[in-house]
């Protein structure tokens, strides 16, 4: 209570100062990026870092001097990860504060309510939320930072397919994150030629999945088993398929790459793998690779700011802050259409996520590659490929 | 087959046992007042919570139980002085409301003062899982079971040996007569409160190493608790140790024999038919309206 005082304080007396060397500068029109996000609530893992990363590269770029020579001002809304209040906001961001841009959106659900008014208000937007039918099919004025399901699917069955696998079991919460991913898996692997033996599901407020386990284990011809889930769940499938004793390949989804989630399973976790951005393994990367130093930053500057571990969600906040500073760059103006011309045809942008290439076509311009494949060892993620 | 069922069956007990605990708490409380305390589940958060923020403070993990268990007992007591003896005469259903304010109240305390994560409580002994007759049981499930039983038989102690608990039984029947006879019945009802906040804490303490634990699990336990003590018929502790273990097995059954999705709908079809035919549930009293 008393450190969100003093954090307020603090916020006031910056934005005092900021207010007087405006004042005293010559005063720019600020270029306005607008945002919702789930900073509070159910999805405030998602939220928090998000705005944490948005706050310190606003101010970051503005002590740089700006973009075209102005400033930037973020303006901020928390939807409680609410979509209905998610439109509310997205909708006072395009009427009364004008925004040139919109980055956010932490969940599917806020993206997906907000969509249709902003492609109304023909406003860019880049969501920093996972599901693929936010950019398929693709929807003029609307961009994404991460990965979707599919390509963690992709990227997963690849490497079951690459140790010899083609029949596996799935076990999927059934909740928005697990349910669109177990569509995409079932989707992948009929594409694939790979087969799904056993497939089974757990609500996000189960304690135990044991049973659900058991009828994987006792499925013929089981080889690997993938969960695809959110949350504590995976965390209790994890330690429930090590009570069980099951030896066979065990792989995660991305939802739950952190290191809270090392910590949840504990040694349960020993020899999962998993598709995750190269944020949760900055030092093993390869020293060619072009990332390497982007990702190395983020952590750096991240973890310097705010004194806590760095996510994998800031991130997505970082890749869509940037996107929309290089558009605006390369636009030249904050027109509207200007900038989501320049947005669609950005090429090569190393992220922290990934490298970006958009296209008319694709509105998220990452591909399955920028997942990699880490295994827990010794309690720590490892860089297999 | 038989290594499947009876992993099954251990799911479903292990469970179940948390429900009956969690089940009995409610019982006792609306025993003694008629309320239904939706508080119910916050007391096996507070208990699981505390346990786990002490131990990483560095209290050995017995008496970090032990002041767990204490730290519930209070807010029991404070729960019925605080938000429910100034509503005195109100109604049941007014006070069955403050229950449930009280309850946001305290997870939002427990969430500013915890934070949102979900934490890790290690096992009472040896994680090693144990084996029988090809179904493993975590080693936890024991200790689930064992204290559970434990504090089954020392509540029928309590109510039919000591005085206290005689007097909470004789609140229950009638509060009128049992004020003429000399029991401080507003004691009686803190009593009442400390207590069943003693079992949630207890619950939510076994359970977390095998549930994890946050400052939202009450919630979801504190609902299945309280239909377990519907299914065995408000009011009868018998009936809430069986609703709370039935409606374990049941759920795990459905997950692991029909399919994980009909779970939770197959324990709800259980409720409305046990509802339908038997209104009071299993075991649920006779009601004579007073005239």
């Amino acid at each position: 209570m008393l450190r969100t005082m003093m954090r307020r304080a603090g916020k006031c007396a910056a934005v005092a100062a900021a207010g007087l060397m405006m004042m005293s500068a010559q005063a720019a029109e600020p270029i306005k990026i607008g945002s919702f996000l789930s900073v509070t609530g159910p999805a405030s893992f998602l939220g928090d870092p998000e705005l944490k990363t948005l706050e310190m590269y606003v101010e970051k770029i503005n002590e740089e001097g700006g973009v075209l020579g102005r400033p930037l001002e973020l303006v901020h809304y928390d939807d409680v990860g609410n979509a209905s209040s998610a439109r509310n906001f997205a909708s006072r961001l395009i009427r009364s504060d004008q925004v040139d841009i919109i980055v956010g959106g932490s969940t599917t659900g806020a993206t997906m309510a907000a969509v249709p008014l902003i492609e109304q208000a023909q406003v860019p937007f880049i969501s920093l939320a996972g599901a693929v039918v936010i950019t398929n099919p693709v929807k003029k004025w609307v961009f994404k930072t991460p990965q979707t399901d599919r390509m963690a699917a992709e990227r997963i069955l690849t490497d079951m397919k690459d140790r010899g696998i083609t029949k596996f079991g799935l076990i999927s919460g059934t909740g928005g994150f697990g349910s669109s991913g177990r569509t995409q898996t079932l989707e992948v692997a009929e594409e694939m030629g790979m087969e799904v033996v056993a497939d089974v599901t757990y609500s996000g407020s189960d304690t135990d999945m044991t049973a659900q386990l058991t009828n994987i284990r006792n499925t013929k011809g089981v080889e690997a088993v993938l969960n695809f889930g959110f949350g504590q769940g995976p965390a209790i499938v994890t330690r429930n398929y090590a009570q069980l004793g099951m030896e066979l390949p065990f792989y995660q989804s991305h939802g739950v790459a952190s290191d809270s989630f090392l910590e949840l399973a504990g040694s349960s976790a020993e020899g999962l793998r998993l598709p995750a951005s190269p944020l949760l393994v900055p030092d093993s990367l390869p020293e060619d690779d072009p990332q390497k130093e982007v990702v190395q930053n983020y952590k750096a500057e991240y973890e310097a700011r705010w004194d806590s571990k760095v996510s994998t969600f800031g991130a997505y906040a970082y890749d869509g802050l940037m996107l929309a500073v290089r558009a605006i760059e390369e636009a030249g103006s904050t027109d509207p259409a200007a900038v989501r011309d320049a947005l669609e045809n950005i090429k090569g942008y190393v992220g922290v996520t990934g490298e970006f290439n958009m296209a008319p076509d694709d509105h998220n311009g990452l591909d399955a590659d920028s997942f990699r494949i880490l295994e827990v060892q010794n309690g720590e993620w490892k860089l297999i490929n | 087959m038989l290594a499947e069922f009876l992993q099954y069956l251990f799911t479903g007990i292990t469970i179940g046992a948390t429900y009956a605990l969690i089940a009995l708490g409610f019982t006792l409380i609306y025993n003694a007042s008629h309320v239904i305390n939706f508080a119910q589940g916050e007391f096996l958060m507070i208990g699981g919570m505390a346990t786990v923020s002490l131990t990483a403070m560095g209290v050995p993990m017995i008496l970090a139980v032990v002041l767990a268990v204490i730290l519930a007992g209070l807010l029991g007591i404070a729960l019925q002085r605080l938000a429910i003896a100034p509503a005195k005469q109100a109604d049941v259903v007014t006070l069955i409301i403050i229950t449930i304010g009280a309850s946001i109240f305290i997870r939002g305390i427990a969430q500013v003062v915890w934070g949102k994560e979900y934490h890790v409580m290690q096992n009472f002994s040896t994680s090693e899982p144990i084996e029988v007759f090809g179904a493993v049981l975590n080693s936890q499930s024991l200790w689930v079971l064992g204290i559970g039983a434990v504090m089954v038989v020392g509540l029928v102690l309590f109510f039919t040996k000591t005085l206290i608990g005689k007097a909470i039984l004789a609140t229950s029947m009638n509060k009128e007569a049992a004020r003429l006879v000399g029991i401080r019945t507003q004691m009686v009802l803190m009593l009442a409160f400390m207590v069943s906040a003693l079992l949630g804490s207890v619950a939510g303490i076994v359970v977390a190493p095998i549930t994890f634990t946050s400052y939202d699990i009450g919630i979801i336990l504190g609902l299945k608790g309280f239909v377990a003590a519907a299914i065995g018929g408000l009011g009868s502790g018998v009936g809430a140790v069986v609703g709370g273990l039935s409606l374990g097995i049941v759920e795990a059954m459905a997950a692991g024999y029909i399919s994980s999705d009909y779970k939770d709908a197959v324990a709800f079809s259980m409720i409305l038919l046990v509802l339908f035919f038997m209104p009071r549930g299993l075991f649920g009293a006779k009601v004579v309206e007073r005239v």
